[in-house]
């Protein structure tokens, strides 16, 4: 596909952007890890960080926190990347946290609040001490206001008053022990910056990005599906319709929208005329409330 | 061209700010159905009667519940002609540290006067800060325009007013644009208005996508901090040894003589790598990997740059900080600077002046240098840094002051003397001071 010079040199400024930033988070901690899930943000993530250390091997770790609740495809993309990249991943497994009691399943069964515990146990387990996340900051109002570096505290939270001014590229990854530092290197680029990007560097995607015939039912204004998270009850009425995912979480609250986009390409056109932000879309978890998202990042949340 | 527009708003609390970058995406089209249904539904909510555009940008929740801004958004949005990032930044005095994050790497900056109350304190603190970390363009937007019947001669009394402020501090007067708006309604924002017919002037958003941007000056002197050593150690890449950093200033091309600082050896670079094969040259902002002829010995906090007008390494340091920490500063304190990618020990050997904002003077000899002061210092650092002036160049020019103990960012540094008024008896003002050397 053809960009616009604007949009090239757009896309290569935010590329070198964030290649600065896994540098200088290579040069300056000692236990980096990028949080890795096989969606398109954790995806791009990794691809950046091969461009980043190349011809050498990327420094970390990846971290994915494992809710059981996942698109059988987009684990199997997942690994498959992993194997692919001679990565080392690390998983925490929800349900084990449920097994032996440190975690209580939700009455909505939904697993996307049951992360952070299993996220901030495997930070302090592992001792890392820079976490990559691929957070942006167009997604959402609170994360608007969240820096590139990141100070979170020996509880993991999110303390929006103690954050330090960010400075020129100056990033100061300074903190105690216990503490840690989350890092995002895509925080200036918009859904439709990774989108573009995705299309010029060819970067491979699990399928359900994209339009395929699926079985949905209709809750809360948002088509879900089947899976290892339960399915319709008994008033919901099952359809088969042509779908795809904007993002992809837990499948108990990432809802598919009806869409015919089946190139990264169409993706791109659908994405530029879209009425509705990703997370707007398709995300049960952030219409909790007006502040969800700030509530779950203060409580050591993405 | 870069069509790519960094810029910063400042204002003092209740300039109207919020409504005014709300107004700015909601008449771009840049707030999407579910947001604004948000804002409708929370609007109503409190008992407004139509959308209250701040609430599109105000993100916590403290926030919405005082009704202020607390922190710095930021705010992505583009028009066919441009795309820009604006870096919000709230208006409180205790909150100033933000505007100077949001004027570091800003191309432009709006500032917001309440059309009421004019040209106040905070204002001109505001535009002196601007100054100080060389943004090269300022708009001042004469918000609430509606609540004074659009009276042109108000508006012509604050520009003047402001204006003199401006080119005090060292802006040339064609770097300074003033549009009468209203946010709440909309005037001259997006829309021109037709209550002010005798304003000629651009509205703010066609200001915004037609204004020139300056970008980094590609004819610089070029500077490479090293951020880290690639040495692959692998069967095809036995012996690779590679320098990886983004280029602060510059342009670097195969074949330059470059001189590594602060060891002083000199080398020729072979090969300029990416991911994505070799380049012939990289300009300032790309991130490369370069490799050079001779096998030197170079770690990260080196300083790669070209042969001719490379710096000089010195442990004394004359710069100005901008004190963004409750804890005062002290003649005598033991700190820590980060300059590019090297973090060194310092002690503040002397505070030389400290400006007054408002009477655009300075006073010599300060006991401290407390939040949001900007003052004059002497540094004498443990190692030497290869540093330039901050009027040269905004990227190897500034470093963070670092608190030893904490952790936290404690000031903004810049070396030398970047507005005209903290300059000393005898020493001649740099007429350059406002010519951005780039982001």
């Amino acid at each position: 596909m053809t960009l616009s010079l604007t949009e090239t040199a757009n896309l290569d400024a935010l590329e070198s952007e964030a290649i600065h930033i896994f540098r200088e988070v290579a040069g300056e901690f000692d236990r980096p890890v990028i949080l890795f899930s096989g969606g398109k943000d954790s995806t791009l993530l990794v691809h950046l960080a091969l461009k980043a250390f190349w011809p050498a091997a990327v420094p970390f770790a990846l971290l994915h926190v494992d809710t059981g609740h996942n698109f059988p495809e987009v684990i199997e993309f997942r690994d498959d990347i992993v194997a692919r990249h001679g990565l080392r991943l690390e998983v925490a497994h929800v349900q084990d946290w449920i097994d032996d009691g440190r975690l209580t399943e939700r009455p909505d069964g939904t697993r996307n609040p049951l992360q952070t515990v299993p996220l901030l146990d495997s930070i302090a387990s592992h001792r890392f001490d820079a976490v990559f996340g691929g957070g942006r900051r167009d997604e959402e109002r609170a994360r608007a206001k969240e820096r590139i570096f990141s100070l979170r505290n020996a509880f993991g939270q999110w303390e929006p008053r103690r954050q330090r001014p960010e400075l020129w590229n100056l990033y100061n990854g300074r903190h105690k022990p216990g503490e840690h530092v989350r890092v995002f290197p895509l925080s200036n680029w918009t859904e439709l910056d990774v989108w573009n990007y995705i299309a010029r560097e060819n970067i491979e995607l699990p399928s359900i990005y994209y339009a395929h015939d699926r079985d949905v039912y209709l809750r809360d204004g948002m088509w879900l599906t089947h899976g290892p998270w339960g399915g319709p009850a008994a008033h919901e009425t099952v359809l088969r319709r042509t779908i795809r995912y904007r993002t992809v979480g837990d499948g108990s609250c990432t809802g598919a929208v009806d869409s015919t986009a089946s190139t990264v390409e169409e993706v791109i056109a659908e994405v530029a005329a879209s009425r509705l932000t990703e997370r707007g879309a398709t995300r049960a978890d952030d219409r909790l409330t007006e502040a969800a998202m700030e509530d779950r990042k203060k409580e050591g949340y993405f | 061209m870069t069509q790519l527009l960094r810029l910063a708003t400042a204002g003092s609390v209740d300039d109207g700010k919020s409504t005014l970058v709300g107004r700015l995406l909601y008449d771009t089209k840049s707030v999407l159905a579910d947001q604004l249904d948000a804002v409708e539904r929370a609007s109503a909510n409190r008992g407004s009667a139509g959308p209250d555009l701040s609430l599109l940008v105000d993100g916590l929740r403290s926030e919405r519940e005082q009704g202020i801004t607390i922190d710095v958004a930021y705010r992505y949005f583009a028009t066919p002609q441009r795309s820009f990032v604006l870096a919000d930044t709230p208006g409180h005095v205790q909150y100033t540290r933000n505007t100077v994050t949001g004027a570091s790497t800003a191309q432009l900056a709006i500032l917001l006067v309440d059309a009421r109350k004019g040209v106040v304190e905070q204002t001109r603190r505001h535009a002196a800060v601007l100054a100080l970390l060389g943004v090269p363009r300022l708009v001042l937007a004469v918000n609430k325009i509606d609540l004074i019947g659009y009276d042109e001669s108000v508006f012509a009394l604050i520009a003047k007013e402001f204006t003199a402020h401006a080119t005090a501090l060292g802006y040339r007067e064609d770097a300074i644009v003033t549009v009468p708006v209203s946010a709440l309604v909309g005037d001259n924002v997006v829309d021109r208005s037709a209550h002010t017919p005798w304003y000629t002037g651009p509205t703010l958003l066609a200001h915004l996508e037609t204004v020139p941007v300056d970008v980094d000056p590609h004819d610089a002197p070029f500077r490479f901090p090293v951020q880290y050593v690639i040495r692959p150690r692998t069967e095809e890449h036995p012996d690779y040894r590679g320098y990886a950093g983004q280029v602060a200033a510059g342009t670097v091309a195969e074949g330059d003589q470059v001189v590594v600082l602060p060891s002083g050896l000199r080398s020729t670079v072979t090969r300029i790598d990416t991911a994505d094969g070799e380049l012939t040259e990289a300009v300032a902002g790309r991130s490369v990997t370069l490799v050079l002829a001779d096998d030197l010995d170079i770690t990260r906090g080196d300083l790669i740059s070209s042969v001719l007008d490379a710096p000089v390494p010195t442990d004394e340091i004359d710069a100005t900080l901008c004190w963004l920490s409750e804890k005062p500063l002290n003649p005598g304190a033991r700190l820590l600077v980060k300059h590019g990618t090297r973090t060194v020990q310092a002690i503040v050997t002397e505070l030389v002046s400290v400006l007054d904002e408002q009477k655009l003077s300075s006073v010599d000899g300060p006991d401290q240098l407390r939040l949001n002061e900007i003052g004059r210092v002497r540094l004498h650092t443990a190692e030497p840094l290869p540093i330039d002036l901050y009027t040269a160049s905004r990227r190897t020019g500034a470093f963070l002051v670092i608190d030893p103990t904490d952790g936290g960012t404690l000031a903004a540094g810049m070396v030398g003397a970047p507005l005209p008024v903290l300059h000393l008896d005898g020493e001649t003002a740099n007429d350059r001071a406002l010519v951005s050397p780039g982001p």
